[in-house]
This record gives structure tokens, sequence and C-alpha cells, in this order.
């Protein structure tokens, strides 16, 4: 057994001498004792150990023996959770919102089914480290744009390049659903100007638009398929098209179509469009899901709700309508889980656990919201098999606090992203102790 | 669409404004509750609220005959939030076409049917202070109000508050000059483009101001001595600028960047006059010390950034390092959402850099209090304050505890339970409103119909 020095002190110990770069590979096996794990795959564990070796959990339990030459980390008096996933964001595309030379969110045009959000996303942006110091280790991110943007790519927040973050670049398909788009609701919804092009016009003008984009998009769908047909009959005449060639596994159904949503309208809207287009789709943003939990729990759809820490949509609204919706989508047994959306202000990705925790202070229950934050994430983006929980064979994905991670006061001591230490300092700390330190 | 969304407005309006109609409201005796006073300690007891005023604060305090009885056990009581920073109410926000536009007024524009106030209120915000918006480096007054939701525009007021001005540095006062990007066209450019010139416009009306202070202090002294004198000609832009000359209007300055920051605080040494307080402020943990030494307060975000070039620095530790080195700070809103979770943007400061819980709850009571001059009245659960008071179902820095009740002058303006039994009763009086304007069959009927549905 080495019990090393280093190792052998609270788990805080770690980050003081890590450097800034991500961490190395290597065969570090260790194990970190005496803490209780939050599993999120069945009861905590008092007093209980993990075991990770080459990043994956190899073991966990209350009375693991210690393996042979293995570091073991005291976790004692501190609590383990797996790092949380923000199901939905852009973290990596945008440095700052004003300045558009720093956004690689939305591209020209309608239809971009062929990009991919992993392609853009900077290694090196200030939003990585700061969103981890929450004890987020893994976000998708998504790219905007009018119909289709592209699509949504899973990523650890550590690695060196893109190619190390990745965990699925191609996660799922980001499709906005047409809205009808009057004067009214203009700029004033969450779509925000970002929305379907109906400018300001009147409602006959903007159903007209509307009319016309669910047109194009069906037709899209269409084309997609006979280029399929095309390719499977390996006609004479067939010629790959990007943008066509990204949809088939769509149409297979091998990856899902995450639909951004608002209103109850769209929400229906989007629905019967999976049923027509036979797809399966994940909603996203939805804070009118609640009036649609029936139809949503009988197609089985997940969805990934917008912030909670929102204004609710219409001014006769309950005051707390946007804190409730997670409550009613748990009672209604859909799964779910959260997106913070836009990585501007408020609305970062690392408030993701304050999200969280505005839906317990009303009515959801904590543990569905620590697994709304990780293991429905994980599930939904299709990645439960690796991680998500605190099991075995998943990535070490590892959230070390000394206390509960979606109360702001929580101080999170250590993360690990797949078994390695992530270094939890920043361009903010740093500017924090060299300011506190001016004479 | 707009006769439907006005009616709605209203319903919403109706549930609380009944309660507020009571003449005098009997006393309220919270009872085994943790009760925050912020400026003494925690005391696990009572508190009493009566004629508006908190009466007593005690482990025993006896109900006055009437009083209404609330078991606070398992509870936590403080006092109205402060919100030093919010645009809710207020009809327009920016007279953006002038660079000095010190002569309008958000006094005058406040709407106090805003849904955003029950919303704040909702949240454990009693009192706001309403700005100007960030166009103009000389912007315009300010008022201070409380959220008396029911009551008319005047009645807002906090009364006997200082009235304050905006000032605006930085990014954007500068925009309207900008030739290309948001904000102008190139053919209607408006001076200052750059901090320089934000720096001339505010030295240049100070420069007036000073001439006009001197013309009216020789027409006052000629009066004084009994002479025939003529009145000079009221100047309504540079009015506001002499009382801040005169100590009797506060600054509130927007400001990010550390140079603006001292540029201010240097003008306003040359021209004899305070900044009352930097808002936003988020380089302010750089300059901490020059704030401190000026007497300057500063309101800021717990932890907003990178939305502008300006915030690429901000660090969620700023309200840390200030209050370490000595400033009076606060936390502020700036934004209708914001402002409903002020006390979960405090437990923000335990977080980043180590406020104690008391230290935090400051950033949002007394700080904000003493930032506007208002402390006297409220900020703390003394005696002899206003009864501006919250009951909270657990701790108020606790992600998972929200606001249950909320008092402000003793009468009760929000309570959770009223607010949900009163939903099914404003869904009934919606529906019957949306049947009254729908279309009568076979006829033209209600002109509602053009816009369809509530789903729109």
């Amino acid at each position: 057994m080495n019990h090393s020095k280093l190792f052998a002190a609270l788990p805080l110990a770690f980050a003081c001498v890590l450097s800034a770069a991500p961490a190395v590979a290597a065969d570090d096996t260790f194990m970190l004792r005496g803490a209780t794990l939050h599993t999120m795959s069945g009861a905590d564990i008092e007093n209980g150990s993990v075991i990770v070796r080459n990043g994956k959990i190899i073991g966990v339990g209350k009375n693991l023996a210690v393996p042979k030459d293995v570091k073991v980390i005291d976790g004692k008096g501190l609590q383990v959770y797996p790092g949380m996933i923000d199901a939905a964001t852009e973290v990596g595309l945008i440095e700052i919102n004003s300045v558009r030379e720093t956004q690689d969110l939305s591209e020209l045009g309608k239809f971009n089914p062929q990009l991919v959000a992993l392609t853009a996303v900077n290694p090196s942006s200030e939003h990585i480290p700061v969103t981890r110091f929450s004890g987020v280790t893994t976000v998708a991110s998504m790219p905007e744009g009018q119909l289709i943007g592209g699509h949504v790519s899973l990523m650890h927040l550590d690695g060196w390049t893109t190619d190390e973050m990745g965990v699925k670049p191609r996660a799922g398909l980001h499709m906005r659903m047409p809205v009808i788009q009057t004067p009214r609701n203009f700029g004033l919804d969450s779509t925000g100007g970002d929305g379907p092009a109906a400018a300001r016009s009147s409602f006959t003008e903007a159903k007209r638009n509307f009319d016309k984009e669910m047109a194009e998009l069906n037709e899209f769908f269409e084309s997609a398929r006979r280029y399929k047909q095309a390719k499977e009959a390996k006609l004479p005449n067939f010629k790959p098209d990007l943008k066509l060639e990204a949809m088939i596994p769509v149409l297979e159904g091998k990856e899902p179509l995450m639909v951004t949503v608002v209103k109850e309208r769209e929400i229906r809207d989007a629905i019967a469009f999976s049923d027509k287009q036979k797809v399966k789709i994940i909603l996203c943003d939805a804070p009118e899901a609640f009036k649609v939990t029936k139809e949503i729990k009988e197609h089985n759809i997940p969805v990934i709700l917008g912030p909670m820490l929102s204004l609710p949509l219409n001014e006769d609204d309950a005051y707390d309508r946007s804190y409730t919706t997670p409550a009613d989508l748990q009672k209604a047994g859909i799964l779910f889980s959260l997106g913070t959306l836009e990585g501007k202000a408020n609305l970062a990705s690392r408030n993701l656990p304050f999200q969280a925790a505005q839906a317990v202070a009303f009515g959801l229950p904590h543990e569905d919201a620590m697994k709304a934050v990780t293991k429905n994430a994980a599930e939904i983006w299709g990645v439960g098999d690796v991680m998500g929980t605190i099991e075995e064979g998943k990535w070490a994905d590892l959230m070390i606090t000394d206390g509960d991670p979606l109360d702001a006061r929580t101080q999170i001591k250590q993360l690990f992203i797949k078994g390695k230490p992530v270094d939890l300092s920043n361009k903010q700390k740093d500017l924090y102790e060299k300011y506190l330190n001016r004479p | 669409m707009n006769r439907f969304g006005t009616s709605c407005f209203l319903l919403a309006a109706s549930v609380c404004a009944a309660s507020a109609q009571t003449a005098k409201d009997a006393p309220v005796l919270i009872q085994n509750a943790t009760i925050l006073t912020i400026t003494n300690g925690t005391v696990k007891g009572s508190i009493l609220l009566q004629n508006g005023k908190i009466a007593a604060v005690g482990e025993k305090v006896l109900a006055p005959p009437g009083a209404k009885v609330i078991d606070g056990a398992g509870k936590f009581v403080m006092p109205g939030i402060i919100d030093c920073h919010s645009h809710i109410m207020a009809e327009a926000i920016n007279e953006g076409t002038v660079s000095v536009s010190s002569m309008v007024g958000i006094d005058d524009v406040l709407n106090p049917e805003d849904i955003a106030i029950y919303r704040a209120l909702a949240g454990g915000v009693t009192t706001a202070n309403i700005l100007h918006g960030s166009a103009n480096s000389i912007g315009g007054k300010t008022v201070v109000t409380k959220m008396r939701w029911g009551k008319d525009a005047e009645e807002m007021k906090f009364e006997g508050a200082m009235p304050g001005i905006k000032f605006a540095l930085g990014e954007n006062p500068k925009r309207a000059g900008a030739s290309v990007g948001f904000g102008a066209a190139p053919a209607n450019l408006r001076y200052p483009a750059t901090r320089m010139g934000v720096e001339d416009v505010i030295r240049e009306a100070f420069n007036d101001a000073k001439a006009y202070k001197v013309t009216l202090d020789e027409y006052k002294a000629k009066l004084a001595k009994g002479e025939n004198a003529i009145p000079p000609r009221r100047d309504l832009k540079l009015e506001p600028l002499v009382e801040v000359l005169e100590g009797k209007r506060y600054v509130h300055a927007h400001c990010y960047r550390q140079d603006e920051i001292l540029m201010l605080l240097h003008v306003a040494d040359d021209y004899g006059f305070k900044v009352r307080t930097l808002q936003h402020v988020l380089e302010g943990y750089k300059v901490a010390k020059e704030i401190a030494a000026h007497g300057a307060g500063a309101s800021t975000f717990a932890d907003w950034w990178a939305y502008k070039m300006e915030a690429q620095d901000a660090i969620p530790y700023n309200a840390a390092i200030m209050v370490r080195k000595g400033v009076l700070t606060s936390l502020n809103s700036d934004d209708a959402e914001l402002m409903r979770h002020l006390d979960k943007e405090a437990a923000k400061t335990v977080k980043y850099g180590g406020l104690s819980e008391t230290e935090a709850l400051s950033l949002i009571t007394i700080n904000p209090a003493k930032q506007l001059s208002i402390d006297k009245r409220v900020g703390s659960l003394e005696v002899g304050k206003d009864a501006d008071v919250l009951l909270y179902d657990g701790h108020p820095l606790s992600n998972f505890s929200k606001v249950e009740k909320v008092w402000i002058d003793g009468h009760e303006y929000f309570d959770r339970d009223q607010d949900q039994e009163g939903r099914s009763k404003k869904q009934i009086e919606k529906k019957a409103l949306i049947e009254k304007a729908a279309p009568a069959p076979g006829g033209r009927g209600g002109q509602a119909s053009v816009t369809g549905g509530p789903n729109q």
C-alpha cells in the first residue's frame, strides 16, 4: 500500500499542486474512502469507497479491501457525487456575448444538419474552468440556428484538445420548432431574435410564414428520406450530399432530434412532427411542458428543461410558474434533465446546481433534482452506460464536496474527470487572489 | 390582443390589492422563529409588528390585544430585501437622444401595475431604487420605491428618501457614438464615442452647473439682503446637477472598468461632490482602496460576466474583496428576473470569497439601506424601524428555502398560501373574460378574435 503524503491529505491538496494543464494519462489507480457516496443509482453509502483505474470506476461499496499499491485518499466528512451534466448549453461556442468574433453559435441558412458543435469549441475558453468550479464535469453544447442548427456535442470539461474533450460529438441534432411569431411575442419570449425569420407582422402573415416553414421542414425530411433510399439502392447518378447524409442517423432513429420549443402549441407541433416523420425527439427548453404532460408521457419523450430561474412566460402566470415545472414533470413520470441554454450572465452554466435547487424549493424531491443534473442527463443523451452515476464500469467523473452541491454555500473540494483530478483554479480565482493582496 | 393582455394584468393585480384596503392593520406577532436581525445578531424568539413599525424583538414578546399570532417554528425572519438598482415599474428607461438627460426623471413614469412588482415582492424585495438607463454619460433622475403592490404611483415612492441621478461610464454611453454596430446609424452619431469623451461630457456639464449655481446663489443673496432681484431662468437640465453639488441629490454611476471608476472619482473630487454609489462596478475589486477612500458605495452583481467586453474581468469575488477592503457594498439585480432571488445571489458570496452569512445578508439589506440613506427606516430588524419583514420556510441563504410572507409598513403584501388559493379563482375569471371576448356564433363578435386564442 502506498500512502503517499500527497494523497493521504484531503483531496483539496490535489488542486494546490497541480498546474492549470489538463491531466495526463497514466495508470493512476486510486481509492477514495471514508466518504458518503451519493451514487444516484441506489441508496447513499455512508463511509463508502470508490476505486478508480484508468479513468473508470472499478469498485464501489462499503467495506472494500484496499487493493495493492494504490494511492488512498481520505474522504472522511466529505460527500461524493457524480459530476454534474448541463444537458443544453453554449459553453465553448461563445466567449463574450457582445463581441461577434468570439461567437460560433449560429450558421447562416435554415438547414445545417451537417454542422457539429465540437468543431467550434474552444478548449481554451475561460468558461470551461469557470463552469467546472461549480461541479459541472460534462456539458451538451448546442449550435443555434434558424430551423436545424447542427449537432449537439456532449463533452467533458477537460482535455488538451477537442478530441480529448469529446464524449459524443453527434449526440443529437438541434432543431427549432417554427413559431407563429406575432408582434406581441416578438423578442419577448425566449426564442428572442434568434427565432425563425418571422419579423414584425400581423397574425395572418405570421401564420403564413409558419406554414411555409413547416412545409419546408417536412420537405427537408422527405428529401433526406429519398436521399437515403437512393443511397441504399446505389442509384447510378447518386451524388453525396453532406446535409442530407447527416440526416440519416436521425431518420433511422439512431440519433435523437433535440427540438427547442417554448409555448404549448410548439410542444404539440413537435410531438405531431415526430409522429409524422417517425423520429425520436427530445424536447428542449419547453417552459410550458406542464400543459402537455399527458402527451409527453404517452410518447415517452424526454425533456431538457430550460432555466428555472427565469420569468414566467405570461403576465398572468403564477409567480412561481417556472419554478414548479420540474415537480410537475416528475409527478407525471417524465424523464427530464436541466439545461442552462444560454451562456450569458445569470443563465450561465456554472449556476446549473442553483437552477436545480430552485425546483427543490418549489416541490421537486431533492433526489430527483440531483438525478436531473446527473443520471437523467446522461440517459437522455444516450451515455447512461458511461456516466451519470457512481457505478462500476463508468467514467470516474466525481465531485467531492463539503456539503450539498445544490446549495451555493457548499464548496467543491475536488473534481475528477475520467479519474483525473481537475484543476479548480480559473482566471476569476486568480484575479481574486491577485487583487485581494493588492497593497 | 392588447385588450386581452390588459385584462389579465388587472386580474393578477386584484388578488392582492383587495387586502390592501384595510385602513389599519392588526398587530402581527411571529413567535418561535429564528430572527435574523442583521445588525444585532440572531434571536430565537418573537417579533412584533405594530402600527407599521417593528415594536419588539426578543425571546418572549407578549401579544397585544387583537394581534394576529403566527407560529414561526422552524421558520426564519429577516428584513425586507433592498435592491439598489432596478428598472421595474419604469415605463421608459432611456432618454438616449442626448448625452446629458438630467432634465428627465423616472419618478414621472412609474407604472404601479407592473406585474414585476408583485413578482419581486414574492422574492422578498420590499424596497427598490428605480434608475434611468445607462445610455447617457449623465442620465435621468432616479427614485426610491417600496413595493406597495395595489397602491398608486405616488404611494410607491419611499417618502423622504434622497433623490438621485444616474450617471453611466464605459461601453453604454459611448455606444451611440460608434459608427458601426448596435445603437446608432452612422449619420446620427452622438458625442461621446470614447471613455475620454465620457469624462469630457461630465466635466462640461458640471462647468455649466457651477456657473448656474453662481447665478442662483447671487440671486438668493440679493433676496436675503432684501434687494429687488430678477429670478434667473430656471434650467431643468442643470438644476439636478446643482443639487448634486449641494449634496442634495445622490449620484448612482453605472461603471465597469477600473480606469473609468477612477476617472469619475477624480472628476467628483475636482468639482467637490461625492459619488454615492458605483453601480455594477465589476472591476471595483481592482480599485477598492480608492473607492473606500472617496467614500463611495458599491452595488454589484453576484456573478455576472462575459456578456460584454468590459465585463471580461468581472469576478464573483468582487463583493467579498470590496467588503474586506472597507467599501460599503450591496448586491443589486438590474433585472426583473434576478430581482426575484437576490437572497440566493447573496449566498454566492459565501461560496466566492467566504463572507459570513450575516455579511452576505447585509449586502441585500442594511448596506443598500445605508447607500440610499434610508437605514434609519429599513434594512434591519430593530425596534422603531419600518415593519418591512420577510418570513421564510428555511434559512434565506439556503437555495432550498422560499419566502412565505412579506410585510411592508406592517401590512401584509404577499402571502404564499393566499397566492396559491387565489389561482383557481383567477383561472375561472380569465376563462369568463375570454369567452366574453370570443366571437358570437354566426356574428363578427368580439375584437379579440383576430389574434386567436390564449396560446399565442
